[in-house]
Protein backbone atom coordinates (compact mmCIF):
# COMPACT_ATOMS: atom_id res chain seq x y z
CA UNK A 1 0.00 0.00 0.00
CA UNK A 2 1.24 3.00 -1.42
CA UNK A 3 1.24 6.40 -2.84
CA UNK A 4 -0.65 6.84 -5.56
CA UNK A 5 1.16 7.08 -9.06
CA UNK A 6 1.14 10.84 -9.26
CA UNK A 7 3.25 11.21 -5.85
CA UNK A 8 7.02 11.01 -4.91
CA UNK A 9 8.08 10.09 -1.69
CA UNK A 10 9.21 12.69 0.05
CA UNK A 11 9.88 10.64 3.13
CA UNK A 12 10.84 6.69 3.16
CA UNK A 13 10.47 5.35 6.47
CA UNK A 14 12.29 2.16 6.57
CA UNK A 15 11.79 -0.39 9.49
CA UNK A 16 11.79 2.17 11.98
CA UNK A 17 11.56 1.04 15.99
CA UNK A 18 11.66 3.81 18.65
CA UNK A 19 12.68 2.83 22.23
CA UNK A 20 12.41 5.34 25.00
CA UNK A 21 14.99 3.86 27.66
CA UNK A 22 13.66 0.40 27.99
CA UNK A 23 9.70 1.04 26.46
CA UNK A 24 9.60 0.56 22.67
CA UNK A 25 7.18 2.72 21.65
CA UNK A 26 7.11 2.04 17.56
CA UNK A 27 7.49 -1.13 15.80
CA UNK A 28 8.76 -1.55 12.39
CA UNK A 29 7.04 1.27 10.98
CA UNK A 30 7.15 1.78 6.99
CA UNK A 31 5.57 5.03 5.15
CA UNK A 32 6.52 6.51 2.46
CA UNK A 33 5.47 10.21 2.54
CA UNK A 34 4.32 12.39 -0.67
CA UNK A 35 6.52 15.44 -1.33
CA UNK A 36 3.67 18.52 -1.63
CA UNK A 37 0.96 16.91 -0.34
CA UNK A 38 -0.82 16.94 2.93
CA UNK A 39 -0.51 13.39 5.17
CA UNK A 40 -2.38 12.86 8.85
CA UNK A 41 -1.14 10.43 11.26
CA UNK A 42 -3.78 9.15 13.22
CA UNK A 43 -4.68 6.93 15.84
CA UNK A 44 -5.67 6.70 19.63
CA UNK A 45 -4.05 8.53 22.57
CA UNK A 46 -0.53 6.88 23.17
CA UNK A 47 -0.39 5.02 19.94
CA UNK A 48 2.73 7.22 18.19
CA UNK A 49 2.27 9.48 16.01
CA UNK A 50 3.86 12.04 18.04
CA UNK A 51 7.00 9.71 18.36
CA UNK A 52 7.01 8.69 14.78
CA UNK A 53 7.00 12.47 13.33
CA UNK A 54 9.52 13.48 16.22
CA UNK A 55 11.87 11.20 14.35
CA UNK A 56 11.63 13.49 11.10
CA UNK A 57 13.39 16.55 12.65
CA UNK A 58 15.33 14.10 15.35
CA UNK A 59 13.79 15.82 18.26
CA UNK A 60 14.16 13.06 20.07
CA UNK A 61 18.19 13.58 19.76
CA UNK A 62 17.43 15.90 22.87
CA UNK A 63 16.95 13.63 25.16
CA UNK A 64 19.07 10.92 26.77
CA UNK A 65 18.01 7.19 26.34
CA UNK A 66 15.21 7.92 23.87
CA UNK A 67 16.89 6.27 20.42
CA UNK A 68 15.49 4.85 16.65
CA UNK A 69 16.68 2.18 14.93
CA UNK A 70 15.79 1.41 11.25
CA UNK A 71 15.91 4.47 8.60
CA UNK A 72 14.28 7.81 7.80
CA UNK A 73 15.11 8.80 4.10
CA UNK A 74 14.60 12.53 3.33
CA UNK A 75 15.59 12.54 -0.46
CA UNK A 76 17.25 9.74 -0.28
CA UNK A 77 19.77 10.64 2.95
CA UNK A 78 19.24 8.88 6.05
CA UNK A 79 18.43 11.48 8.44
CA UNK A 80 18.85 8.94 11.58
CA UNK A 81 22.22 9.02 10.98
CA UNK A 82 23.96 11.66 12.43
CA UNK A 83 27.15 11.98 10.33
CA UNK A 84 24.54 12.04 7.41
CA UNK A 85 22.90 15.55 8.49
CA UNK A 86 23.52 17.12 11.50
CA UNK A 87 20.31 18.14 13.76
CA UNK A 88 20.66 22.13 13.14
CA UNK A 89 21.16 21.77 9.79
CA UNK A 90 18.09 18.80 9.54
CA UNK A 91 15.94 21.17 11.58
CA UNK A 92 16.02 24.09 9.06
CA UNK A 93 14.69 21.48 6.37
CA UNK A 94 12.28 20.13 8.69
CA UNK A 95 10.46 22.56 10.29
CA UNK A 96 7.51 21.97 13.25
CA UNK A 97 4.49 23.40 15.00
CA UNK A 98 3.55 21.97 18.27
CA UNK A 99 0.36 21.13 20.00
CA UNK A 100 0.55 24.42 22.20
CA UNK A 101 0.76 27.45 20.75
CA UNK A 102 4.57 28.83 21.98
CA UNK A 103 5.43 32.07 20.44
CA UNK A 104 9.16 33.27 21.93
CA UNK A 105 8.95 36.03 24.22
CA UNK A 106 9.49 38.77 21.39
CA UNK A 107 7.71 41.08 18.88
CA UNK A 108 6.01 39.22 15.96
CA UNK A 109 8.48 40.58 13.66
CA UNK A 110 11.11 39.13 15.87
CA UNK A 111 9.53 35.61 16.37
CA UNK A 112 9.26 35.10 12.10
CA UNK A 113 12.58 36.24 11.44
CA UNK A 114 14.14 34.22 14.15
CA UNK A 115 14.76 30.81 11.83
CA UNK A 116 15.67 32.97 9.08
CA UNK A 117 18.23 35.03 10.89
CA UNK A 118 19.98 32.03 11.79
CA UNK A 119 20.61 31.64 8.19
CA UNK A 120 21.61 34.57 7.78
CA UNK A 121 19.42 35.96 5.99
CA UNK A 122 19.80 40.03 6.52
CA UNK A 123 17.74 43.06 5.08
CA UNK A 124 15.60 43.66 2.43
CA UNK A 125 15.32 39.99 2.01
CA UNK A 126 14.32 39.18 5.16
CA UNK A 127 11.70 41.80 5.63
CA UNK A 128 9.91 40.03 2.52
CA UNK A 129 10.35 36.55 3.84
CA UNK A 130 8.64 37.99 7.36
CA UNK A 131 6.05 39.56 4.90
CA UNK A 132 5.61 36.64 2.94
CA UNK A 133 5.31 33.89 5.62
CA UNK A 134 3.28 36.24 7.83
CA UNK A 135 0.98 36.15 4.93
CA UNK A 136 1.48 32.25 4.24
CA UNK A 137 -0.02 31.20 7.76
CA UNK A 138 -3.13 33.79 6.92
CA UNK A 139 -1.86 36.29 9.72
CA UNK A 140 -1.14 39.30 7.56
CA UNK A 141 -4.55 41.37 8.08
CA UNK A 142 -4.43 40.79 11.81
CA UNK A 143 -1.02 42.06 12.68
CA UNK A 144 0.22 43.91 9.80
CA UNK A 145 0.02 46.99 12.01
CA UNK A 146 1.75 46.18 15.07
CA UNK A 147 4.34 43.73 14.25
CA UNK A 148 6.32 45.11 16.81
CA UNK A 149 3.97 43.44 19.94
CA UNK A 150 4.93 41.19 21.57
CA UNK A 151 4.02 37.74 20.55
CA UNK A 152 2.42 37.13 23.56
CA UNK A 153 -0.11 40.06 23.24
CA UNK A 154 -2.16 37.97 20.27
CA UNK A 155 -4.73 35.20 20.84
CA UNK A 156 -4.56 31.87 20.68
CA UNK A 157 -5.40 30.95 17.22
CA UNK A 158 -3.19 34.08 16.15
CA UNK A 159 0.03 32.63 18.32
CA UNK A 160 -0.95 29.25 16.45
CA UNK A 161 -0.65 30.89 12.98
CA UNK A 162 2.42 33.29 14.21
CA UNK A 163 4.19 29.70 15.06
CA UNK A 164 3.15 28.26 11.51
CA UNK A 165 4.28 31.51 9.74
CA UNK A 166 7.62 31.25 12.24
CA UNK A 167 7.94 27.60 10.99
CA UNK A 168 7.34 28.53 7.45
CA UNK A 169 9.79 31.39 7.49
CA UNK A 170 12.85 28.97 7.40
CA UNK A 171 11.11 28.24 3.88
CA UNK A 172 11.39 24.52 4.98
CA UNK A 173 10.88 21.23 2.82
CA UNK A 174 9.31 19.81 5.15
CA UNK A 175 6.68 20.78 7.70
CA UNK A 176 5.46 18.96 10.69
CA UNK A 177 2.50 19.71 13.03
CA UNK A 178 1.77 17.59 16.02
CA UNK A 179 -1.76 18.61 16.96
CA UNK A 180 -1.60 21.83 15.91
CA UNK A 181 -5.47 22.68 16.60
CA UNK A 182 -5.92 20.57 19.65
CA UNK A 183 -5.58 23.49 22.17
CA UNK A 184 -7.56 25.96 20.19
CA UNK A 185 -11.24 27.05 19.70
CA UNK A 186 -13.49 25.86 16.70
CA UNK A 187 -13.36 29.26 14.87
CA UNK A 188 -9.37 28.80 15.70
CA UNK A 189 -9.61 25.71 14.34
CA UNK A 190 -10.96 26.21 10.77
CA UNK A 191 -9.21 28.82 10.01
CA UNK A 192 -6.00 26.89 10.86
CA UNK A 193 -7.48 23.52 8.78
CA UNK A 194 -8.28 25.90 6.28
CA UNK A 195 -4.74 26.91 6.22
CA UNK A 196 -3.11 23.29 6.09
CA UNK A 197 -5.24 22.59 3.03
CA UNK A 198 -4.11 25.58 1.09
CA UNK A 199 -0.89 24.03 1.60
CA UNK A 200 -1.35 21.37 -0.21
CA UNK A 201 0.95 21.86 -3.58
CA UNK A 202 3.54 23.67 -2.32
CA UNK A 203 4.46 21.93 1.41
CA UNK A 204 5.10 18.17 2.32
CA UNK A 205 2.76 18.56 5.38
CA UNK A 206 2.92 15.44 8.05
CA UNK A 207 0.11 16.31 10.33
CA UNK A 208 -0.82 14.25 13.94
CA UNK A 209 -4.28 14.30 14.42
CA UNK A 210 -6.78 12.79 17.61
CA UNK A 211 -9.56 14.13 14.86
CA UNK A 212 -11.14 11.95 12.57
CA UNK A 213 -12.98 14.76 10.56
CA UNK A 214 -9.90 16.89 10.51
CA UNK A 215 -7.73 14.13 9.01
CA UNK A 216 -10.74 13.41 6.39
CA UNK A 217 -10.98 17.36 5.73
CA UNK A 218 -7.43 18.71 5.35
CA UNK A 219 -5.21 15.43 4.17
CA UNK A 220 -4.20 13.76 0.51
CA UNK A 221 -2.99 10.83 2.77
CA UNK A 222 -4.00 9.23 6.02
CA UNK A 223 -1.84 6.53 8.02
CA UNK A 224 -3.43 4.71 10.94
CA UNK A 225 -1.38 4.23 14.14
CA UNK A 226 -2.38 1.24 16.56
CA UNK A 227 -0.21 0.75 19.36
CA UNK A 228 3.02 1.70 17.77
CA UNK A 229 2.45 0.28 14.80
CA UNK A 230 1.34 1.50 11.51
CA UNK A 231 -1.67 -0.40 10.36
CA UNK A 232 -2.76 0.99 7.44
CA UNK A 233 -1.84 4.00 5.24
CA UNK A 234 -3.42 4.84 1.87
CA UNK A 235 -4.72 8.10 0.06
CA UNK A 236 -7.12 9.69 2.72
CA UNK A 237 -10.18 8.98 1.12
CA UNK A 238 -9.55 5.29 0.91
CA UNK A 239 -8.80 4.89 4.07
CA UNK A 240 -12.17 6.47 5.41
CA UNK A 241 -14.60 4.66 2.92
CA UNK A 242 -12.81 1.65 2.31
CA UNK A 243 -10.26 0.81 5.07
CA UNK A 244 -8.78 -2.60 4.52
CA UNK A 245 -8.10 -3.94 8.34
CA UNK A 246 -10.69 -4.21 10.56
CA UNK A 247 -9.07 -2.37 13.66
CA UNK A 248 -9.23 1.01 10.99
CA UNK A 249 -12.72 0.37 10.20
CA UNK A 250 -13.45 0.49 14.22
CA UNK A 251 -11.67 3.31 14.91
CA UNK A 252 -12.72 5.63 12.17
CA UNK A 253 -16.07 4.63 13.09
CA UNK A 254 -16.01 5.13 16.93
CA UNK A 255 -15.51 1.78 18.25
CA UNK A 256 -12.48 2.77 20.29
CA UNK A 257 -9.85 5.19 20.53
CA UNK B 1 -33.22 22.84 42.00
CA UNK B 2 -35.94 25.10 44.04
CA UNK B 3 -37.47 21.72 45.07
CA UNK B 4 -34.29 20.62 46.94
CA UNK B 5 -34.00 24.28 48.00
CA UNK B 6 -37.21 24.31 49.88
CA UNK B 7 -36.90 21.25 51.38
CA UNK B 8 -33.54 21.80 52.71
CA UNK B 9 -34.86 25.12 54.05
CA UNK B 10 -37.44 23.22 55.87
CA UNK B 11 -35.63 20.23 57.32
CA UNK B 12 -34.20 21.28 60.54
CA UNK B 13 -31.08 19.32 60.34
CA UNK B 14 -29.97 20.86 57.26
CA UNK B 15 -30.81 23.98 58.90
CA UNK B 16 -28.60 23.31 62.06
CA UNK B 17 -25.75 22.56 59.77
CA UNK B 18 -26.04 25.41 57.46
CA UNK B 19 -25.86 27.48 60.40
CA UNK B 20 -23.01 26.03 61.83
CA UNK B 21 -21.06 26.21 58.65
CA UNK B 22 -21.92 30.03 58.15
CA UNK B 23 -21.30 30.69 61.84
CA UNK B 24 -17.94 28.65 61.35
CA UNK B 25 -17.11 30.61 58.11
CA UNK B 26 -17.32 33.84 59.91
CA UNK B 27 -14.86 32.66 62.65
CA UNK B 28 -13.08 31.69 60.21
CA UNK B 29 -12.49 34.72 58.34
CA UNK B 30 -12.47 37.27 61.08
CA UNK B 31 -9.06 35.22 62.78
CA UNK B 32 -7.82 35.62 58.93
CA UNK B 33 -8.46 39.30 59.25
CA UNK B 34 -7.20 40.02 62.53
CA UNK B 35 -3.39 37.94 61.61
CA UNK B 36 -3.36 39.90 58.41
CA UNK B 37 -3.98 43.56 60.66
CA UNK B 38 -0.91 41.91 63.13
CA UNK B 39 1.20 41.79 60.49
CA UNK B 40 0.00 44.91 58.06
CA UNK B 41 0.82 46.89 61.57
CA UNK B 42 3.94 45.80 62.73
CA UNK B 43 5.39 46.63 59.56
CA UNK B 44 3.53 50.05 59.61
CA UNK B 45 4.10 50.28 63.21
CA UNK B 46 7.74 50.29 62.06
CA UNK B 47 7.78 52.79 59.30
CA UNK B 48 6.05 55.30 61.64
CA UNK B 49 8.56 55.25 64.07
CA UNK B 50 11.22 55.80 61.91
CA UNK B 51 9.69 58.49 59.87
CA UNK B 52 8.54 60.29 62.73
CA UNK B 53 11.99 59.87 64.35
CA UNK B 54 14.24 60.14 61.64
CA UNK B 55 12.03 61.90 59.10
CA UNK B 56 13.10 65.24 61.10
CA UNK B 57 16.69 64.76 60.12
CA UNK B 58 16.23 63.70 56.06
CA UNK B 59 17.53 66.72 54.37
CA UNK B 60 19.36 68.00 51.65
CA UNK B 61 21.83 68.21 54.72
CA UNK B 62 22.14 64.47 54.72
CA UNK B 63 22.90 63.82 51.34
CA UNK B 64 25.93 66.52 50.70
CA UNK B 65 27.37 66.76 54.51
CA UNK B 66 29.70 64.81 56.09
CA UNK B 67 28.55 63.34 60.07
CA UNK B 68 30.10 66.24 63.10
CA UNK B 69 32.07 65.45 65.70
CA UNK B 70 29.69 64.62 68.62
CA UNK B 71 28.59 67.94 70.03
CA UNK B 72 27.93 69.55 67.12
CA UNK B 73 25.01 69.62 66.18
CA UNK B 74 24.01 69.06 62.20
CA UNK B 75 26.00 66.87 59.52
CA UNK B 76 24.88 64.20 56.88
CA UNK B 77 25.64 61.07 56.38
CA UNK B 78 27.01 61.27 52.52
CA UNK B 79 30.05 59.03 52.80
CA UNK B 80 28.19 56.52 54.27
CA UNK B 81 25.66 56.58 50.85
CA UNK B 82 27.77 57.25 48.71
CA UNK B 83 29.89 54.16 50.41
CA UNK B 84 26.58 51.42 50.43
CA UNK B 85 26.03 52.58 47.12
CA UNK B 86 29.08 51.93 46.08
CA UNK B 87 29.61 48.59 48.06
CA UNK B 88 26.51 47.23 46.56
CA UNK B 89 27.50 48.46 43.46
CA UNK B 90 31.01 46.26 42.68
CA UNK B 91 29.46 43.32 45.11
CA UNK B 92 26.59 43.40 42.20
CA UNK B 93 29.01 43.30 39.50
CA UNK B 94 31.27 40.27 41.30
CA UNK B 95 28.03 38.75 42.18
CA UNK B 96 25.19 39.07 39.85
CA UNK B 97 26.94 37.95 36.53
CA UNK B 98 28.55 34.99 38.44
CA UNK B 99 25.41 33.68 39.93
CA UNK B 100 23.49 34.02 36.60
CA UNK B 101 26.38 32.18 34.43
CA UNK B 102 26.01 29.41 37.56
CA UNK B 103 22.26 29.29 37.18
CA UNK B 104 22.15 28.94 33.33
CA UNK B 105 25.11 26.18 33.81
CA UNK B 106 22.72 24.31 36.58
CA UNK B 107 19.20 24.60 34.47
CA UNK B 108 20.51 24.27 30.90
CA UNK B 109 23.88 21.96 30.91
CA UNK B 110 24.21 20.34 34.84
CA UNK B 111 20.99 18.68 34.38
CA UNK B 112 20.87 15.38 36.79
CA UNK B 113 24.93 15.40 37.09
CA UNK B 114 26.59 14.66 40.28
CA UNK B 115 28.66 17.89 39.94
CA UNK B 116 25.17 20.05 39.66
CA UNK B 117 23.70 18.31 42.51
CA UNK B 118 27.28 19.16 44.33
CA UNK B 119 26.97 22.94 43.57
CA UNK B 120 22.72 23.24 43.91
CA UNK B 121 23.52 21.70 47.61
CA UNK B 122 26.52 23.57 48.29
CA UNK B 123 24.41 26.78 47.05
CA UNK B 124 21.44 25.62 49.21
CA UNK B 125 24.39 25.57 52.23
CA UNK B 126 26.33 28.78 51.29
CA UNK B 127 22.11 30.72 51.55
CA UNK B 128 21.89 29.55 54.76
CA UNK B 129 25.23 30.48 56.36
CA UNK B 130 24.66 33.45 58.89
CA UNK B 131 26.06 36.57 57.37
CA UNK B 132 28.52 36.76 60.10
CA UNK B 133 30.42 33.48 59.09
CA UNK B 134 30.65 34.96 56.00
CA UNK B 135 32.31 37.83 57.11
CA UNK B 136 34.85 36.14 59.52
CA UNK B 137 35.62 34.16 56.08
CA UNK B 138 36.12 37.30 54.00
CA UNK B 139 38.47 38.69 56.69
CA UNK B 140 40.48 35.53 56.76
CA UNK B 141 40.79 35.60 53.31
CA UNK B 142 40.98 39.08 52.70
CA UNK B 143 41.54 41.22 55.56
CA UNK B 144 44.16 39.73 57.46
CA UNK B 145 46.53 38.70 54.53
CA UNK B 146 46.42 42.41 53.29
CA UNK B 147 46.97 43.67 56.81
CA UNK B 148 43.26 45.90 56.32
CA UNK B 149 39.92 46.34 56.57
CA UNK B 150 39.03 47.53 53.22
CA UNK B 151 35.72 48.32 50.88
CA UNK B 152 37.05 45.41 48.40
CA UNK B 153 36.52 42.77 50.86
CA UNK B 154 32.98 44.45 52.26
CA UNK B 155 32.54 44.48 48.52
CA UNK B 156 33.11 40.25 48.33
CA UNK B 157 31.88 39.60 51.50
CA UNK B 158 28.07 40.97 50.13
CA UNK B 159 29.06 39.60 46.78
CA UNK B 160 29.34 35.79 48.26
CA UNK B 161 26.06 36.59 49.99
CA UNK B 162 24.16 37.54 47.00
CA UNK B 163 25.92 34.68 45.00
CA UNK B 164 23.56 31.69 46.08
CA UNK B 165 20.18 33.53 45.67
CA UNK B 166 20.81 34.51 42.40
CA UNK B 167 22.06 31.29 41.15
CA UNK B 168 19.15 29.23 42.76
CA UNK B 169 17.09 32.23 41.57
CA UNK B 170 17.98 31.82 37.49
CA UNK B 171 17.96 28.23 37.62
CA UNK B 172 14.05 28.00 39.30
CA UNK B 173 13.34 30.74 36.65
CA UNK B 174 14.92 28.90 33.32
CA UNK B 175 13.28 25.73 35.30
CA UNK B 176 9.96 27.38 34.46
CA UNK B 177 10.54 28.00 30.84
CA UNK B 178 8.24 25.25 29.00
CA UNK B 179 9.95 22.64 27.49
CA UNK B 180 7.90 22.98 24.39
CA UNK B 181 9.73 26.89 24.10
CA UNK B 182 12.90 25.40 23.70
CA UNK B 183 11.90 22.26 21.73
CA UNK B 184 9.96 25.58 19.31
CA UNK B 185 13.51 26.90 18.94
CA UNK B 186 15.31 24.20 18.54
CA UNK B 187 13.08 22.90 16.26
CA UNK B 188 13.42 26.24 13.66
CA UNK B 189 17.48 25.19 13.39
CA UNK B 190 18.70 26.78 16.21
CA UNK B 191 21.90 25.64 17.98
CA UNK B 192 21.39 25.21 21.18
CA UNK B 193 23.47 28.04 23.28
CA UNK B 194 21.18 30.57 20.53
CA UNK B 195 18.34 28.82 21.90
CA UNK B 196 19.31 29.60 25.68
CA UNK B 197 20.41 33.08 25.31
CA UNK B 198 17.89 34.30 23.07
CA UNK B 199 14.69 32.25 24.20
CA UNK B 200 15.42 30.19 27.31
CA UNK B 201 17.27 33.16 28.77
CA UNK B 202 14.65 35.97 27.63
CA UNK B 203 11.93 34.47 28.81
CA UNK B 204 12.81 33.62 32.32
CA UNK B 205 14.32 37.73 32.65
CA UNK B 206 11.88 39.37 34.38
CA UNK B 207 11.66 36.41 37.56
CA UNK B 208 15.98 36.34 36.81
CA UNK B 209 16.07 40.31 37.12
CA UNK B 210 13.53 39.85 40.08
CA UNK B 211 15.92 37.62 41.87
CA UNK B 212 18.44 39.82 41.56
CA UNK B 213 16.56 42.83 43.05
CA UNK B 214 15.90 40.67 45.90
CA UNK B 215 19.48 39.60 46.28
CA UNK B 216 20.32 43.73 46.45
CA UNK B 217 17.81 44.34 49.03
CA UNK B 218 18.92 41.57 50.95
CA UNK B 219 22.53 42.40 50.99
CA UNK B 220 21.50 46.13 50.99
CA UNK B 221 20.44 45.59 54.70
CA UNK B 222 23.42 43.41 55.66
CA UNK B 223 25.66 44.88 58.60
CA UNK B 224 27.51 41.87 60.43
CA UNK B 225 29.94 40.85 57.78
CA UNK B 226 30.62 44.63 56.70
CA UNK B 227 32.20 44.52 60.75
CA UNK B 228 34.21 42.33 59.95
CA UNK B 229 35.29 43.58 56.03
CA UNK B 230 34.77 47.09 55.44
CA UNK B 231 34.63 48.32 58.70
CA UNK B 232 33.78 52.11 58.94
CA UNK B 233 34.87 55.73 58.48
CA UNK B 234 33.54 59.12 58.87
CA UNK B 235 35.06 60.74 55.83
CA UNK B 236 35.06 59.90 51.97
CA UNK B 237 36.39 56.97 51.06
CA UNK B 238 37.02 55.69 47.44
CA UNK B 239 39.92 53.40 48.23
CA UNK B 240 39.17 49.84 47.67
CA UNK B 241 42.19 49.05 49.54
CA UNK B 242 41.05 51.59 52.78
CA UNK B 243 37.62 50.91 55.33
CA UNK B 244 34.99 52.81 53.59
CA UNK B 245 31.80 53.82 55.22
CA UNK B 246 28.13 52.54 55.03
CA UNK B 247 25.02 53.06 55.79
CA UNK B 248 24.70 50.05 57.98
CA UNK B 249 27.56 50.39 60.26
CA UNK B 250 27.44 53.83 60.73
CA UNK B 251 23.76 53.34 62.24
CA UNK B 252 25.33 50.41 64.15
CA UNK B 253 28.26 52.97 65.81
CA UNK B 254 25.71 55.90 66.33
CA UNK B 255 22.43 54.09 67.48
CA UNK B 256 24.83 52.86 70.23
CA UNK B 257 26.32 56.10 71.37
CA UNK B 258 25.56 58.48 73.78
CA UNK B 259 25.35 61.60 71.87
CA UNK B 260 21.50 62.32 70.79
CA UNK B 261 22.91 64.05 67.09
CA UNK B 262 24.54 60.97 66.45
CA UNK B 263 21.38 58.96 67.36
CA UNK B 264 19.34 60.91 65.37
CA UNK B 265 21.83 60.38 62.52
CA UNK B 266 20.96 56.91 63.26
CA UNK B 267 17.62 57.12 63.00
CA UNK B 268 17.77 59.22 59.74
CA UNK B 269 20.58 56.45 58.40
CA UNK B 270 17.32 53.82 59.58
CA UNK B 271 15.19 55.22 57.25
CA UNK B 272 17.22 55.43 54.35
CA UNK B 273 18.15 51.84 54.27
CA UNK B 274 14.20 50.88 54.95
CA UNK B 275 12.77 53.34 52.31
CA UNK B 276 15.97 51.60 49.97
CA UNK B 277 14.74 47.69 50.66
CA UNK B 278 10.76 48.97 50.34
CA UNK B 279 11.81 50.76 46.90
CA UNK B 280 13.84 47.63 45.60
CA UNK B 281 11.01 45.12 46.67
CA UNK B 282 8.03 47.31 44.94
CA UNK B 283 10.20 47.18 41.79
CA UNK B 284 10.88 43.79 42.46
CA UNK B 285 7.26 42.83 42.36
CA UNK B 286 6.46 45.06 39.52
CA UNK B 287 9.13 43.63 37.29
CA UNK B 288 7.49 39.88 38.63
CA UNK B 289 4.44 40.90 37.30
CA UNK B 290 5.59 42.35 33.63
CA UNK B 291 5.35 40.30 30.71
CA UNK B 292 8.42 39.50 29.14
Amino acid sequence: MALTAADEPKIRVQNLDFYYGERQALRANNLEIAKNRITALIGPSGCGKSTHIRTYNRMYDLYPGHRATGAVLLDGADILDSRAIDGISLRSRVGMVFQKPTPFPMSIRENVAFGPKLLGVRGSELEDRIVAAIKAAALWEEVQDRLDASGLSLSGGQQQRLCIARALAVEPEVLLMDEPASALDPIATTRIEELIHDMAGRYTVVIVTHNMQQAARVSDYTAFFYMGEIIEHGPTNQIFTSPAEKRTEDYITGRFG
Amino acid sequence: MTQIATRLASDPRAQRARVRRVLLNRAMMVAAAAALILAVATLCWVLGTLIARGGGALSWRLLTELPNPPGIPGGGLAHAIAGTLLLTGAALCLGVPTGIAAGIWLAEFGQGSRIAYAVRFLADVLMGVPSIVIGVFVYGLLVAPLGSFSGLAGAVALALLMLPIVTRTTEEMLRAVPVTLREAALACGCPPWIMILRVSVRAALPGILTGVLLAIARVGGETAPLLFTSLNTPYWSFDPLAPIGTLNVTLFNYAMSPYRDWQQLAWAAALCITLAVLALTIAARTLRRKRP
